[in-house]
């Protein structure tokens, strides 16, 4: 039993920084928001790890708070970067309307 | 008791079965070229993986109290991750991150120029 439990929490600890490792080098926000939700879903899994080490469900609370919000970095990041994306194309078309004018 | 021990194993290897995917998760994302396919390997384990563990926590604490919360924790889950999914992959689409040389069929490209 502790044998199976501490493999679990061995592949998960590698899992993390595996993640963490791609949020630092992931070349574009869009990488590290995705590794931020893998990371997420790790610390789920250790809190519920850690519940069955430790034989209470004091932590499972902290679980389903996070798998309530867990979702709105990544949405809000991927709105951010898709209206500034917006903005920028808008921003290239008025220059060329303003040099066509010119 | 060897009902309750069967019960402890199993849970035992469902967690170990979830950690799994969240290692194949991250090696995914380490190995995968850009954001769409790092996508495809990271959002695995927030939906299937979480499942495994929490019944496997469900089954080591068997407590109803429990098991009703971890069911409304999957539910949300379920409900809130492809809300996720679809911005972070629309958003990879519209500023182009992703390998046009490989790509067969694009039907968002041929949508958006309507």
């Amino acid at each position: 039993m502790t044998v199976i439990l501490g493999l679990a929490a061995v592949l998960l600890v590698t899992a993390a920084a595996l993640a963490l490792w791609r949020m630092v080098a992931g070349p574009t926000p869009l990488d590290r928001i995705i590794s931020s939700d893998v990371v997420v879903a790790v610390v789920i899994a250790v809190v519920g790890l850690y519940s069955v080490v430790a034989g209470n469900a004091t932590g499972l609370p902290i679980l389903l708070v996070l798998s309530l919000v867990g979702f709105t970095g990544a949405v809000g990041v991927a709105r951010l970067i898709a209206s500034a994306e917006g903005v920028r194309k808008l921003f290239d078309r008025r220059q060329a309307m303003r040099k066509d004018e010119e | 008791m060897t009902l309750e021990l069967v019960a402890d194993y199993a849970g035992a290897l469902l967690i170990l079965a979830g950690a799994a995917f969240c290692l194949a998760a991250a090696v995914g994302l380490v190995r995968f070229p850009g954001p769409l396919t790092r996508m495809h390997a990271a959002t695995k384990p927030s939906v299937f993986g979480l499942l495994l563990i929490l019944t496997g926590v469900s089954l080591s604490l068997r407590d109803p109290k429990v098991i009703t919360l971890l069911t409304l924790a999957v539910l949300f889950q379920v409900m809130t991750a492809p809300v996720s999914g679809h911005l972070v992959s629309r958003t990879a689409h519209r500023t182009g991150q992703y390998d046009r040389e490989t790509v067969e069929i694009d039907e968002l490209a041929r949508d958006l120029e309507d």
